[in-house]
């Protein structure tokens, strides 16, 4: 195969392969945020003196951190389907597609490692902060709200950009349920072409601008919260 | 006067051996023995199956004496033109790229392409009644690419890695039909997770010809084609057939 028939065929392949880009983004992106704010109760409650409250976000990191993506994919896409109990309920809808299976998954499962991120965080604030906020007058809640969370989502900020391109890597896994993409459009490409080293090497490419794209917001948002961490010494 | 004795004999035993092997012509067959139902290996250690079958009335059309030799797909090419079987019954396709390295008789059977969709459904298979359905197919099959290429802006298609997966789908109600290799549909709808499901339709594609393979050149093959042509004229292709699937794959 000359490179002229190289670039013809990439040009071919290339809406589908932008589309897949988009996809897997857009599912990263969603759960990614959404799990953020999950996670914030899940990582104070985690943080927390007393045992019951941190009985469940305990199980619930557990569960998701101890079991790889793609079981939890296959568990709840091929596995919940099987039941007609779930196919009758009211949340068949969403569980009926792909997206969505993906979608709750990749959430739940972000959530889990971004809730032991913000506990580990919190619990990083240096106490004597915590002691002058509350020798100035400062309720718990106060204290919380304008020192704790302020100091840990800063001391947090790196490890989370850091879960971020985990995710988009971990994400590589939904091909499995069908959905399109990279690695499904890639996949798809391969069976028909057989180019399969150039064509892997494109979802190659592909995954890691991405991650320069991830790596740069993250750098930004680092400066405009002063992280730091990031500061010029 | 004694080197000559020594060549009269030689030639004497040469003529004595050569004439048996050319009485009783015997043959190899090659086959994978991974492909049920057509080539398989039985609990006995046998290699049976479809094309097992048609292989043994095709030595029995030619008068031949037949033994089963079996090989891994990946070098099956490779074990027939280093002779060590003489023709390939292995359930292949015929394809340019094969027809390279070997030649074909004509087809044995033809691969057919249909779709499989539960029984209570009024599942249709004409453009118009498919528009706005999801169908199944496993990735990197003929199935797969028969419906991007044909119906590819009609119906949602949905690509799995195994087969396996777009049935669990389809029980589950997430797709409408699949469409397969009616063999592989077959197999299924017999089994217990299948028995809510039909074929709908006729075959939608038959142009993946199956058909044996000999050394490039081999004039073994002429023989393989008129003793096929005489197996389907008397039947016993019919008998062999029927004896593994309700429909007729040629």
């Amino acid at each position: 195969m000359t490179w002229a028939e190289r670039w013809a065929l990439l040009v071919e392949w290339a809406p589908q392969l932008l589309e897949g880009a988009l996809l897997t983004l857009e599912l990263v992106g969603i759960a990614v945020i959404v799990g953020l704010f999950f996670a914030i109760p899940l990582g104070l409650a985690r943080a927390s003196r007393h045992w019951y409250i941190r009985a469940f976000p305990y199980t619930y990191i557990f569960f998701f951190r101890g079991t790889p993506l793609l079981l939890q994919l296959f568990l709840v896409y091929y596995g919940l389907s099987q039941f007609e109990a779930v196919r009758d309920s009211m949340f068949w809808p969403f569980l009926r597609e792909p997206y969505w299976c993906a979608l709750i998954i990749m959430t739940l499962h972000t959530a889990a490692y971004i809730a032991e991120i913000l506990r580990g965080a919190v619990q990083a604030v240096p106490p004597g902060e915590v002691e002058a906020a509350r020798a100035l007058g400062m309720s718990r809640r106060q204290a919380l709200q304008f020192i704790i969370m302020p100091r840990a989502i800063r001391i947090g900020l790196p490890a989370y950009g850091n879960e971020v391109i985990l995710m988009l890597k971990a994400s590589a896994v939904v091909y499995t349920i069908t959905l399109m993409d990279i690695m499904g459009v890639v996949r798809t490409i391969n069976s028909r072409t057989y180019q399969f080293e150039m064509f892997f090497l494109v979802a190659g490419l592909i995954y890691l601008v991405v991650t320069i794209l991830f790596t740069q917001l993250f750098k930004l948002v680092e400066r405009w919260l002063k992280v730091e961490a990031s500061r010029k010494r | 006067m004694k080197s000559y004795k020594k060549v009269l004999f030689a030639a004497a035993t040469a003529m004595l051996l050569s004439v048996p092997a050319m009485a009783a012509d015997k043959l190899r067959i090659g086959t994978e023995g991974a492909y049920p139902p057509f080539n398989l290996i039985d609990s006995s250690g046998e290699v049976v199956g479809f094309d097992i079958d048609i292989a043994k009335a095709l030595c029995e059309e030619m008068g031949a004496e037949c033994t089963v030799v079996t090989s891994d797909w990946d070098g099956i090419i490779p074990a027939l033109n280093t002779r060590r079987f003489d023709f390939l019954v292995a359930s292949m396709s015929i394809t340019e790229e094969r027809e390279q390295a070997v030649d074909f008789t004509d087809p044995y059977y033809t691969n057919k392409l249909q779709f499989v969709a539960p029984k209570k459904s009024d599942f249709k298979v004409d453009e118009a009644s498919l528009k706005g359905k999801t169908i199944g197919a496993q990735r990197a099959t003929i199935a797969g690419q028969w419906l991007e290429d044909n119906l590819g802006d009609v119906v949602d298609i949905r690509l799995y890695d195994t087969q396996e997966n777009a049935y669990l789908d389809m029980s589950a109600g997430r797709i409408d039909g699949v469409l397969a290799d009616n063999f592989v549909q077959y197999e299924w709808l017999e089994s217990e997770a299948g028995s809510d499901f039909e074929f709908k339709g006729e075959p939608v594609f038959d142009n993946d010809k199956i058909g044996i393979a000999v050394r490039k050149g081999d004039p073994l093959r002429e023989r393989l084609n008129e003793a096929l042509a005489a197996i389907i004229e008397d039947g016993t292709y019919e008998e062999i057939n029927e004896k593994y699937f309700p429909f007729s794959i040629r």
